[in-house]
């Protein structure tokens, strides 16, 4: 399968934007490309080995999420997986304290 | 780093907020990047799927980006940013803004949009580019916004 990487997390695979692996899972093709790019784990992965809530992971068109079998979903050699971070945020709520925010 | 866009372009997305006013309105900038420069070369407008609370919170569908990344592939470019509003606040990164950017080495670029709650004006266009490697050391810089002619991919 193919598994396309955006662009802040194409540091960690030698600026590769399409990276080739095996595997019949989900699951599979995921810990292939992080064995084949370990610095990648950390970004993808909690410290308990979820996906971190920020990462999207599409099989095809499809949210692995919300897919009956999640990341145990079968791939196909044809299949594509799309990793992406959401995207989000706002105007402040309430004043904050962080440094150089709600000026 | 600058970022680098064509004024029609920076013009369209501040035209987006006094639109889509007094919500947010939020898009996604294609480009190119090197070591010097964010360079813009197309502009996505994307729906706010924060119906709940459109006036001050945004987000972009992942269908929406998984397209916009498909068509900067095809296109020979990356995405390099993303743009909201701010209506009635300032063009400033809040504490939503930071706890949810992730696309490190990217833009992202604020309007305030002010008006009556009826209609608005955009006022200030601020960009901050997300530096750092990881959720711990992440930081928004204030990035110069430089202005160029139409660019062609």
């Amino acid at each position: 399968m193919n598994i396309h990487i955006p662009t802040p997390l194409r540091t960690y695979t030698d600026k590769q934007e399409t990276v080739s692996v095996d595997g019949a899972t989900v699951a599979e093709g995921l810990a292939a490309l992080t064995a084949a790019f370990p610095a990648m784990h950390q970004h993808l992965f909690t410290a308990e080995g979820k996906l971190r809530s920020f990462v999207n992971v599409y099989l095809n068109d499809d949210d692995v999420r919300y897919l009956p079998a999640k990341e145990d979903s079968p791939v196909a050699s044809t299949d594509e997986l799309t990793i992406i971070p959401s995207i989000a945020g706002g105007t402040p709520g309430i004043p904050c304290r962080l440094p150089g925010c709600c000026r | 780093m600058p970022l680098r866009i064509p004024q029609s372009l920076y013009s369209d997305l501040r035209a987006h907020g006094e639109e889509t006013y007094p919500h947010e309105c939020c898009g996604i900038l294609l480009g190119k990047s090197d070591t010097e420069t964010l360079t813009v070369h197309q502009l996505i407008r994307a729906g706010n799927t924060r119906t709940d609370s459109a006036h001050n919170r945004y987000h972009i569908a992942p269908q929406e980006l998984i397209a916009a990344q498909r068509q900067a592939r095809k296109s020979g470019l990356d995405i390099v940013g993303f743009y909201h509003s701010h209506p009635d606040h300032p063009a400033q990164w809040s504490s939503t803004d930071f706890a949810e950017a992730h696309w490190f080495g990217c833009a992202y670029v604020i309007t305030s949009v002010d008006g009556d709650k009826t209609k608005g004006a955009a006022q200030i266009t601020n960009s901050f580019l997300l530096t750092g490697t990881s959720e711990d050391d992440k930081a928004f810089l204030p990035q110069r916004i430089e202005f160029d002619s139409p660019a062609s991919n």
